[in-house]
């Protein structure tokens, strides 16, 4: 069962109402088409009017959806031959990390991406998608893999940002983020970088210098979470609604700031109502993006990418 | 009793002094470790090293450029660039105005060439007086116009990091500095430059996961604060206190993250010494 979101619910009111007609019809044998086509129209406009007028912490508690598809469930719609590879080669294979080859629309590619889990014990396995330095580290690994293989680099993005904890400082998370970022920023093949969900500060910007980035319609890309923005500034973290409101981490705010290429629609509902239709919607934008880029000389391509992050922030610059 | 008269009837509370590292104008100063009461200029002819525990004050960065470059050899570059509102904050202006009076900086980082021991540089140095120095838009701009300026200038680069990490108030904007600056860091090694990375105190957040971890040699001042995750936020994460020197310079050196520590006073000489051996051949 879906989880249901507070202002998920007139939908969910309205679909409940269409399944029990449904059974009423069938268990009785009535023809209840014409009830049941009103109250589908009408759920459908509901669900439009809720998700045209979404505001901001909508659009974190839409991106944070337990259901929401991770990157496994793109990789299981988008592509094919997939292999997964694991380990740093260095001190071990970080969960909440995913990464090997596959195809794309006949094309060969590299795949990485953050893994949340979709339950309590999937999480804990994949420790919420928060990466330890041994993620990066295997990202890295592959991505130079990637060049050397001519293959481009597909990034998927969701964390809530790194780990917090002993061990990822020991193991110096630090260096293993600013080298993903330093690795990203020369490596000479095509990169596309998705956020699917949570684009959470430094642990999703290292996957993120990409020649293309490109964010789900209803997802968040922020320098600290909501509740961080409230707590630290504010020193109240129960203002995380207004904080998310304030601070542009929405898709259309971020685009706005000029930070990410281009927004990709999810359905009506949401991500997590129709996975294969939102994989569709993606596969569509990564396959165009792919195409500009696979015809651009790979002298270039470092070139622009550097202009396109040399250009962070200029326009506001006096 | 004539002896009550004698006895003392009020106490007075004395308020234990904030923790303040930010050094008052004055005369004396108080070591903030080991509470030893330092004569000011005696402090300052230390490098602002605590003559009897050794504990470095933090430094503001135009001292800082004056006790590492030769006498009169600082230019600065983009000193006119000032700090700027992206989001619109209406708070957010305010502080920086106190920031700008507070330390008489622009922005929380000062940039420019010099030389040390004759060797010519290109300088960065962060000043963590400036809303802790935190990199926005401008910080950003700034160091890579420094490392863009090292590469094409062919000298050596040195940033001198003090940083809480990414300037929240410029939200998204700081994120991206961080790629900017890391980015930047190609054209250098494109231009086969050496960058020596100081960590002073505190280097921590978005510095310390760009430019700051990415230099062919890094050096960290005893007992900076140097990690990405802030220690309480840690702390509630593993429900239990760290251990004493976790994240200190010395512990990213045992952990294979820093090259050297190097006290203060020594600095200036082993930096000469590095800078000799990559632009000096004898043969």
């Amino acid at each position: 069962m879906q989880a249901i979101l507070e202002f998920e619910k007139p939908i969910e009111e309205l679909e409940v109402k269409i399944a029990e007609l449904r059974n009423f019809a069938t268990e009785k044998g009535i023809d209840l088409t014409n009830e049941i086509a009103i109250l589908e129209n009408r759920a459908r406009e509901v669900k439009e009017s809720i998700y045209s007028n979404l505001n901001s912490w909508q659009k974190v508690l839409i991106a944070r959806h337990p259901e929401r598809p991770n990157v496994y469930d793109y990789i299981k719609h988008l592509f094919t031959q997939f292999y997964e590879l694991f380990g740093d080669r260095l001190y071990g294979d970080d969960p909440s990390v995913v990464g090997g080859i596959a195809r794309f629309r006949g094309r060969a590619v590299t795949v990485l991406g953050h893994l949340k889990g979709k339950d309590t014990k999937e999480n804990l396995a994949r420790n919420f998608g928060m990466a330890h330095p041994e993620g990066y580290r295997k990202a890295m690994r592959l991505m130079k893999q990637a060049e050397k293989f001519k293959r481009p680099l597909i990034c998927f993005i969701d964390t809530p940002g790194a780990y917090p904890g002993m061990g990822a400082e020991e193991r110096g998370q630090s260096e293993a983020i600013a080298r993903s970022i330093l690795t990203m920023a020369s490596l000479r093949t095509p990169i596309i970088a998705v956020i699917i969900g949570e684009g959470g500060s430094g642990g999703a910007l290292a996957f993120g210098v990409g020649d293309r980035v490109l964010m789900l319609e209803h997802t968040i890309y922020s320098v600290i979470s909501p509740e961080g923005y409230a707590s630290i500034l504010w020193k109240d973290a129960s203002r995380n609604k207004e904080a998310a409101e304030t601070f542009g981490i929405t898709a259309q705010d971020v685009l706005k700031l000029g930070v990410v290429d281009r927004i990709v629609p999810e359905p009506v509902g949401g991500a997590h109502r129709d996975p294969e239709a939102t994989a569709k919607s993606l596969g569509q934008a990564i396959s165009e993006s792919l195409d500009e880029l696979l015809s651009t000389d790979p002298e270039i391509l470092i070139e622009s990418r550097y202009n396109k992050f040399r250009a962070m922030g200029q326009a506001y610059l006096v | 009793m004539v002896l009550d008269f004698f006895r003392k009837q009020k106490y007075i509370t004395v308020q234990p002094e904030s923790e303040n590292r930010d050094i008052p104008e004055g005369i004396w100063v108080k070591c903030s470790r080991c509470s030893e009461i330092l004569f000011n200029k005696e402090l300052d002819h230390n490098h602002k090293v605590c003559l009897k525990c050794g504990y470095h004050f933090r430094v503001p960065a135009h001292e800082r450029m004056e006790m590492t470059l030769d006498e009169g050899s600082f230019r600065e570059m983009d000193a006119g660039m000032l700090p700027v509102n992206p989001l619109n904050l209406p708070d957010y202006g305010d502080k920086l105005d106190s920031a700008v009076k507070k330390t008489g900086l622009k922005e929380a980082v000062v940039t420019g060439e010099g030389s040390i021991g004759g060797y010519p540089v290109v300088m960065v140095v962060m000043d963590a007086r400036y809303m802790m120095g935190s990199m926005g838009t401008v910080v950003g701009e700034k160091i890579t116009r420094a490392i863009e300026a090292a590469a094409a200038g062919c000298k050596p680069l040195l940033i001198f990091s003090a940083s809480g990490g990414a300037r929240m108030q410029e939200g998204i904007l700081s994120l991206m500095q961080m790629a900017k600056t890391v980015a930047a860091l190609t054209r250098l090694e494109e231009a086969g430059q050496l960058y020596i990375s100081v960590l002073t105190d505190p280097t921590t957040g978005g510095v310390s996961a760009s430019f700051a971890a990415l230099g062919d040699i890094i050096i960290a001042e005893p007992g900076a604060l140097i990690g990405f995750a802030g220690q309480r936020v840690i702390e509630q994460t593993i429900r239990q206190k760290l251990p004493e020197g976790f994240q200190r310079a010395e512990f990213l050196k045992q952990h294979g993250f820093v090259d050297m520590v190097v006290p203060r006073p020594q600095l200036r000489a082993v930096l000469t010494g590095l800078l000799d051996l990559h632009l000096r051949e004898e043969i």
